[in-house]
Order: structure tokens, then sequence, then C-alpha cells
């Protein structure tokens, strides 16, 4: 277990100091003159000389590429990002400022879709070939094809605006903008009004995970039950509850928990969609933010906080295998 | 998979040296056969579970009744054209393209703007103008155009891009695998749409920025498996006998072991167009994709959200489209994962 924790840790370190040279490969040595990009603004008219001057004493990219190399990341090292070349403000500021609502909105959406993706894909398998079956599976397929800024749109033009233009009651309109009172218990657990202003987004972002775990689970599940063990279970005398429980699902569960822990870690840094047409300020749609504005700084490291957290998520799926299948034991190759 | 083709059958033997010599195409019979074994009566239908699966196989009645040989593609096909589900897939790709092709003979010029402005649907716009009075129909249907246009290129690259280094890494082992490999799981670090904004930052916007994003982020997943399946064949008997009567290195990759991991590849191109698509209209729906004349599905959803509570159809009908498309390209790829007998996808 020890050396499979580190191996894995090393495995992590690597990808990611890995992700992080070749992105700064790509930002500051194939790409241009950085300092004239930032001072474009994406825009391409052409920036003054002066201009694009002082961004380079300011960000020290006058310096060597080595050098800057060196420079960037003792900084990251010791949680140094730089700072938006726009308003001054150091990355991880921003990156702590956004982050609280990106994690909260992917906790939720995570246990919206283990709640209706692995419901919906037992019940899926346990009545194969049902009604409840075609409309699962059908629902599922549907559901990936729709653009989760559809969705999002879909949504909030009924319960966010048609519903307070035609007088709907209270409980039935949902507000669009940002958070509400923005109100935590423990955290996670909203206050007031903060659940009507945090179920539309968590829905429209759960969505297409939540179809993909349902059918995810309901292959798993029929994987399962055609294993000699289920059959052996069932020949003894099991009844059926204890065969599903014990025998069916703790096996089923293992690709689920892997897809979970992912989508989790996706869902952190990648709600672009959602936290743009809900306009919660998020890391993702902080990252379109500042890519339309060329703030490289901001792109880069939000990318790096954001593609650690997705590593951690896949670091603790890898872990948790060994409590859900005891089957693996870590460490032993 | 069913019985009605057992691994070995007559007429279908396990590729050898022999045959080799004269060249009979019989490349995927192994990797089927094998499968074959494992996926005994294939009892997961997967999607819909109205295709390979579901009826109960007779075992004694399928292994007598051998039948006449037939080739993959055409086993695939029989299976394929079993499952509802993927043959309405194929039915709205089909469409699509006829769409696409036919489309710009039969409609108004996309960026006209002599219609009245934001028309509600009429017999002369059938789906509406926009703000500027253009007609909506024309940039529906020039959008599907560019969405399929952005989904076959995008997906072309990204399949060679894939094939190339997976091909490599699988075959030549070694320290290429380890530095083609690392490098997939780092930009597999990154999550996926993350990764496509930064590219786009740094590529900028336009029609050949997106495709070049799309297609240089894509290609990971391609390469792991077509590594993973060079890894398996390159051990099997027939490839070891085509090296034996001296079959040039080049010739064994591209005749002998490529043919037999193309399976999942194939399945990887046709959910790969879909999801190129749907990639596209999120980044132009962002505005980082493709910029405004240009008629993009996702850049006219974008368009509609200030319009969208008087004029719902500037939403509805760009977002059928994109729907329609994905759609199909999903269900094909479903299809022929379930045709194919392609698992781990």
């Amino acid at each position: 277990m020890a050396s499979f924790l580190i191996r894995r840790t090393l495995q992590l370190l690597l990808v990611l100091w890995g992700g992080a040279t070749i992105l700064f490969v790509l930002f500051f040595v194939i790409s241009g003159n950085p300092a004239e990009r930032m001072a474009s603004g994406g825009g391409s008219r052409n920036p003054p000389a002066s201009v694009v001057k002082n961004l380079e004493v300011r960000f020290g990219l006058d310096k060597s590429k080595p050098e800057q190399y060196k420079d960037y990341f003792s900084g990251v090292l010791t949680g140094d990002f730089k700072e938006s070349f726009r308003t001054r403000e150091p990355v991880l500021d921003i990156a702590k400022a956004k982050a609280p609502t990106s994690f909260r909105l992917a906790f939720w959406a995570v246990i919206i879709e283990a709640t209706v993706g692995i419901g919906g894909g037992m019940l899926s398998a346990r009545r194969r070939n049902s009604i409840g079956d075609y409309v699962t599976t059908i629902g599922a397929v549907v559901a990936s094809a729709i653009p989760v800024f559809v969705l999002a749109y879909l949504i909030k033009q009924v319960t966010g605006v048609y519903a307070f233009q035609h007088d709907w009651p209270q409980w039935a309109r949902f507000p669009t903008r940002g958070l509400g009172s923005d109100q935590w218990f423990l955290g996670v657990i909203p206050r007031g009004d903060t659940w009507k202003a945090l179920v539309q987004p968590a829905f429209v972002l759960a969505s297409v995970s939540t179809a993909i775990l349902a059918r995810i689970t309901r292959t798993s599940m029929l994987e399962t039950m055609r294993l000699d063990h289920v059959r052996t279970a069932r020949a003894k005398g099991l009844n059926e509850k204890k065969v599903m429980r014990r025998h069916v699902l703790r096996n089923a569960m293992i690709p689920v928990i892997t897809v979970l822990g992912i989508d989790f870690g996706t869902m952190v840094g990648a709600a672009v969609l959602t936290e743009t047409v809900f306009n919660l300020g998020g890391l993702g749609s902080q990252i379109v933010a500042a890519a339309k504005d060329r703030d490289i700084y901001v792109v880069l490291g939000l990318t790096l906080i954001v593609t650690f957290v997705y590593g951690v998520a896949s670091l603790l799926v890898d872990l948790s295998y060994a409590y859900f299948n005891p089957r693996v034991r870590l460490g032993d190759d | 998979m069913d019985l009605t083709t057992p691994p070995g059958h007559p007429g279908e033997p396990i590729t050898t040296g022999a045959q080799e010599l004269v060249n009979v195409g019989g490349h995927a019979t192994t990797s089927e056969g094998e499968q074959g074994v494992a996926e005994l009566a294939g009892l997961e239908g997967g999607l819909g579970g109205d295709g390979a699966g579901g009826e109960p196989v007779d075992l004694d009645a399928s292994l007598y009744d051998v039948g006449p040989s037939r080739s993959l593609a055409a086993d695939a096909w029989r299976r394929f054209r079993r499952n509802r589900l993927a043959m309405f897939g194929l039915l709205l790709v089909a469409f699509l393209l006829l769409v696409a092709i036919v489309g710009p003979f039969v409609v108004k010029d996309p960026l006209s703007q002599r219609g009245l402005s934001r028309e509600r649907p009429t017999n002369q716009h059938w789906f509406g103008t926009d703000r500027l009075g253009r007609d909506v129909f024309a940039r529906v249907v020039y959008g599907v155009r560019l969405s399929l246009f952005i989904g076959f290129v995008a997906t072309a690259v990204e399949t060679l891009i894939g094939i190339v280094v997976g091909a490599i890494a699988g075959w030549f082992r070694g320290w290429s695998d380890t530095i083609l490999m690392r490098f997939v799981d780092i930009l597999l670090g990154i999550p996926y749409f993350v990764l496509a904004l930064v590219m786009v930052t740094i590529i900028g916007k336009g029609l050949a920025a997106v495709i070049i994003t799309l297609a240089i982020t894509a290609w990971l997943q391609t390469a792991r498996t077509v590594r993973a399946g060079f890894l398996q064949v390159r051990e099997l008997e027939y490839v070891e006998a085509a090296k034996a009567i001296g079959v040039p290195t080049k010739r064994i990759i591209i005749r002998h072991v490529l043919p037999n991991v193309f399976q999942p590849v194939i399945v990887l191109v046709a959910v790969g167009i879909g999801s190129a698509i749907l990639a596209e209209a999120a980044l132009s729906f962002l505005g980082v994709g493709i910029s405004d004349p240009t008629p993009s599905l996702g850049l006219m959803v974008a368009q509609a959200q200030t319009e969208v509570t008087t004029s719902f159809y500037l939403l509805f009908f760009p977002a059928m489209g994109i729907v329609i498309t994905v759609l199909g390209f999903l269900l094909v790829g479903d299809g022929l994962r379930d045709a194919l007998d392609v698992k781990d996808i």
C-alpha cells in the first residue's frame, strides 16, 4: 500500500511537472512574444512598443527562456503564480476567490450524478428490456448529444425568466445570476435561499455525466450478473436482495466509482459552460475570460491549479480501489 | 458476437505464414476469433439491447449451423443492421450529409442581410431571420455543413496522429514507448476542455485554429487504444510467421498488425466526430472559436441568448442542428461498438 502510494504520487508529480513544462513551452517559447500578445489583448492591432517593453520588464520576459522557466517555477513551488497583467491581482488570489464556487458546484453535481445515474443504471439492468430500460438508455444518448449550454439556456429560460415574467408561484422561480445569498453551512450545505440558485446549475452540470454514468452502471451490472460467483450465490439459495447487494453491487460499483471521481476532478475546473450561462464566477469561466483577454499568467496558473485538482482526484480514485475491491492488493506487483 | 462464426471455422482460418505468402486478405480473423471466445454469445447488447445480444442463443443449433463464410465487415454490418437505434443514427448522418451536399444549391445566401430583421418563421424564411435579417434556415444548413467539415477534418487528422504515435509506441516499445506514452499521460492529466481552451488561446481564432485545436487535443485516446492493440497483436503467431519469412517491418505493421487493431479505432472515429462537433459548438459559443459572419451553430446559439425571450426560434433551430448532428454520430458509434464487439472505449 505504502509503495503504491509513493509510486502513484511520484507519477502525479511527473504529470504535473510535465504538464507545466509543456504549457510553458506553448505559452512562452513557440507562440511568439508573450508580452506582445498580452498587450494586444487578443485583438490583432499592433500594440505600442513602450507598452510591450513595460510588460517585458514587469514579468521578466526580457530574460532568457531558461531563466524565465526557472523564475516561473521557483515561484510556483512557493505558491507564487505571478499576477494578472490587467488587474494586477495575484493568480493565486484569483484562484482562491473562484475555487469555493467551483468545488461546491462540482460537489452537488457529483451527488446528483451518483444518485440519478447509479439509480437509473441499476433499474435499467434489473429490468432489462423493460420500458424503463429503453427510456434510460435512449435518454442517456439524447442527453449526451444536447450541448450543455443549450440545456442550461432552456432551463434558465423556463424557471429563471418565464417564471418571473408570468407570475409563477414563488417556489417555482429560480434566480439565474450568481449564487443568491451565497451562504453555506459546513462549506457545502447551502443555507437560506442559496440552494435555489445552486440547484439549476448543479443539474445542468450533472446532466451529461449522469447519462454516461447510467449506461456504465447498466453495462457493469449486467456483466457482473453473468459471473459465476453470482450464479453460485443464487444456487445456494440466497435471496435476490442479498445477491444483488453483496455479490453484484460491490463488484459492479468499481468502474462507477472511477467515473465519479474523475468527473468530480473535471467538474471543478472544466465546468466552463455551466458557469458561463449561470453567471457563476468559477475557475473554468475565469480561464475563458482570461483566455479572451490573453491574460497569459492567469490562464497558465489556473490551468496548473485545475490540473492539480484533477490529478489528486484520480489519485484518490486509485486508492479507493483498495477499499471497494478486496481483490486489488496495491503495491504487491 | 454470435456463434454462427466460431473462431477458425472453415473459410476463415487463422492467418498463417503460408497464407501471407500469397497474401490472402484475412487480417481481421484472428483478433475476432479471440474475442469470440471471450464474449461467448455476447449477452450484453449494449445500447437498446436489441442488437446482437438480447435473444437467447440456442448453443447447439448455432454450433452446427456454421453457414457460408462471411468477412468481418459483412458480419458487422449484419449486426449493425439489426440495431434499430444505430440504423436511426445512420439515417440521421445520411440525411445531414445530404443537407451538407445539396443544401448550398437550394438555400439562400447565409450572409446576405436582405430579410426583415428578426422575422418569425414564414413561407419565405422557414426558420425566420436573425437580428441582421439573415435567413436562419440558410445559416443552419451552412452551419451543419461547417460542423460536419470540422468534425471530419479534425477527426481525420486526430486519428492519423493517434495511429502513428500508437503504432510507434506499441511496435517498438522501449524508450520510444515510454516517452510517447508519458507525453500522452501528461496531456490527459489536463482536463480536456481546459486543454482545448489553452490551445485556442495560443493558436488564435478562426476555422483553421479550431480544427488544429480539436485535432491535437483528441488524438490521445486513439494513440492509447492503438498502442494497446499493437502490444497484443505483435505477439501473435502470424506476426511471428510473417517475420520468419522475412516480411519487411513496415509491411508487417501496415498490412498485418494495423488491420487487426482497427476495430476500436473505427468506433473512436464515429464517436470522435460527434464530440469534435460538440466541442466546436462549445468553443464558438464561448466566443473563442469561429467568429461572426461565418455561420457556426454554436455561435448562433450564443447570439440568440439576448433575444431568446422574444425570438425562441433563433435558439431552437441551431440548437436542434447540433443535437441531431451529434446524436447521429453517437448512435452510429454505439452501433459500431456493438457490431464490431469492441469493449473498453
